[in-house]
């Protein structure tokens, strides 16, 4: 029975991390998958809106600036904001060039971030990090308390995919996809490009920052160490272009199964002898990487393939089965 | 004299450094058409590898370097023969996410086989030569400075009175022309590859010499890396040189005393220096000062 328990348990921290995950994915998918947008910087996005969220609502510290307590319901939404902020400045500079500028300043962004983070001690507390960040229905009694979190998790996943799946199906989303696949002519017929990459860009910036607060709040910890690139950046784009991009289920899938992946390997690394167990967590990190390539060549369209909408009528049923 | 001992000088080195990386990225993106975020890693592998040869055939870093080289070399033909030229023909980003898959699997394996502590390649400090009363310039700058002038010395031969050199700088000025003249576009990616992984393996190996060994070496060196390579204009790599050493120079000179006691940028954002230079190209002359072309 116990052990029952120890497993329920693992399965709800598993799926806790893995809805957060898809928040960032989704958000991800709405750049790259519909805008075409290479962001190789997730993890600064992810930092803006976790430190945002938690020097906001952690109780105050002595000596640093740390800590307003406020209530979590505007740490969140100032991390939102704040990160859509960023998004829109990077955007801004980023976005009328091609795909490699971009990735190159989406990089620099979070390094940079990383060392603000790193030095300025009187904001983040440093390598110590921020803690004693309130968690919401933290009161509930055992775990409940658990339970209680992933059900917002889950609350805010379903609110997103559904908010994205209409947003898909627009003709905002048509245009997105347009752009993408084929920028001068939606450019021809008098679609403003720039200004349609800047708002899927801020847009999906915001569902980053958004899954970095949530992770703060989570953890009721955060530190550098939740910013490096690894664990956000590289992460999150193996598990969307392994649940399949411009496909929002898919946004949702490719977390939940790549985190289950990830933390199940981690069990068997951990058991191994002590001197193998740090090199066993490298093997794991070149996994994923080969993972990624894997995906890339053999199923370049994921496990869920994107399925652009039908058009209402039989119309221009022709042109939309040629999208494949 | 502080200036130019423990500013110019460092500077100068670390500039060094910076131009043999950002030549590679810059001959790649010119004849293979996309930014290789994987470079800083391929230098970080350069390194170990320098590593290993000093420790096993027991001789000085800067004798083990053609060594490093190949095997660098090598190892950069067996990347793109695994991870880029299966997307040859898709879209240039494709090829660019899985240079990002690859600096992370390169990354894990340097880990995995020489472990993440900080290594150097010899123990103990050499004292630094004072010439003229007050100009000091430690031995290992020298080195590397020399060095890296006779690498870019045999590039500069190489790419002017070879036929691959003449080739490659083909493809990188005109692709269709250079086709079309039946240049073979197999020889002369191998041709990039080459020179890019061997100029990597040199910046990896002087960073060590001058700092030290860390898995994360080279990719913290993206950032100033891609930064030189626009400034000096992409696809230029003479472009890239004067780019490299002026991205050192202003790392260095920004943590200079100028108005008060304390640096002007606080050393621990050298990074923010290349990051904003980079920025400021990108936004009001993104071909680079040499004219170059754009990313895309």
């Amino acid at each position: 029975m116990n052990a029952l328990f120890g497993y329920g348990e693992y399965a709800v921290s598993l799926l806790t991390i893995g809805g957060i995950y898809a928040v960032m994915a989704l958000g991800l998918n709405l750049q790259w998958g519909y805008g075409g947008l290479f962001n190789a910087g997730v993890s600064g996005f992810f930092a803006v809106g976790a430190y945002a969220s938690a020097i906001l609502t952690a109780p105050p510290m002595p000596g640093h600036i740390v800590g307003f307590g406020l209530p979590v319901i505007v740490g969140i939404a100032s991390a939102m904001a704040l990160s859509a902020v960023v998004g829109w400045f990077v955007g801004r500079i980023c976005l009328r060039l091609q795909a490699d500028y971009l990735a190159m300043a989406t990089i620099g962004i979070a390094e940079i971030l990383r060392l603000v983070i790193d030095n300025e001690i009187w904001l983040t507390n440093g390598s110590r990090g921020i803690v004693a960040i309130p968690r919401p229905f933290e009161d509930l009694p055992g775990v409940w308390r658990d339970l209680a979190y992933l059900g917002l998790i889950a609350a805010i996943v379903a609110a997103l995919y559904i908010a994205l799946e209409r947003l898909a199906r627009s003709p905002w989303g048509r245009v997105m996809r347009a752009i993408r696949d084929n920028e001068a002519a939606a450019a021809a017929v008098g679609k403003d490009v720039a200004s349609f990459r800047l708002q899927a860009f801020v847009l999906g910036s915001m569902a980053m920052g958004l899954s970095g607060a949530l992770t703060a709040h989570a953890f009721k910890f955060i530190g550098p160490d939740a910013t490096l690139p690894l664990i956000t950046t590289f992460l999150v784009w193996v598990m969307l272009i392994a649940g399949g991009s411009a496909n929002n289920g898919g946004a949702i899938l490719g977390p939940l199964l790549i985190w289950t992946l990830w933390s199940a390997t981690e069990l068997v690394t951990g058991r191994l002898p002590p001197e193998w167990q740090i090199r066993g967590s490298y093997l794991r990190v070149f996994l994923i990487g080969l993972l990624l390539q894997v995906v890339l060549q053999r199923f370049p369209r994921g496990l869920l393939p994107e399925r652009p909408p039908r058009p209402p009528d039989g119309n221009g049923m022709e042109l939309s089965a040629r999208h494949d | 004299m502080d200036l130019i001992n423990l500013y110019l000088i460092p500077g100068v080195v670390l500039g060094c450094i910076y131009a043999l990386g950002a030549i590679g990225l810059s001959l790649i993106y010119g004849v293979l058409r996309f930014g290789h975020f994987a470079h800083g890693d391929v230098m970080t592998f350069g390194a170990y590898v320098t590593l290993s040869t000093v420790t096993f055939l027991g001789v000085s870093p800067l004798a083990a370097l053609p060594i490093a080289m190949l095997m660098t070399a090598l190892l950069a033909i067996l990347i793109d023969r695994l991870f880029y030229r299966p997307f040859r023909d898709s879209p240039t980003i494709v090829v660019v996410i899985a240079s990002f898959g690859v600096a992370l699997m390169l990354r894990s394996l340097v880990e995995m086989i020489w472990g993440a502590d900080d290594r150097s390649y010899e123990t103990g400090i050499r004292r630094p030569i004072t010439l003229f009363d007050s100009f000091v310039i430690a031995p290992r700058h020298i080195a590397i400075i020399i060095a890296a002038v006779a690498l870019v010395a045999t590039l500069h031969l190489f790419l002017t009175r070879t036929r691959l050199g003449k080739a490659m700088r083909a493809v990188s000025d005109q692709p269709h022309l250079a086709r079309v003249c039946g240049i073979d576009l197999d020889t002369v990616s191998r041709g990039t590859w080459v020179f890019g992984g061997g100029l990597a393996a040199a910046a990896g190996l002087f960073l060590a010499i001058d700092t030290e060994l860390n898995p994360n070496m080279g990719w913290n060196l993206l950032l100033p890396l891609f930064a030189a390579a626009i400034l000096g204009g992409i696809g230029k790599p003479y472009g890239a040189i004067v780019g490299g050493l002026v991205i050192g120079l202003a790392e260095e000179l920004s943590s200079f005393p100028l108005f008060s006691e304390r640096p002007l940028v606080p050393p621990d954002y050298k990074t923010g220096v290349a990051f904003a230079i980079m920025v400021a190209m990108l936004l009001w002359r993104p071909e680079g000062l040499f004219r170059g072309r754009t990313f895309g």
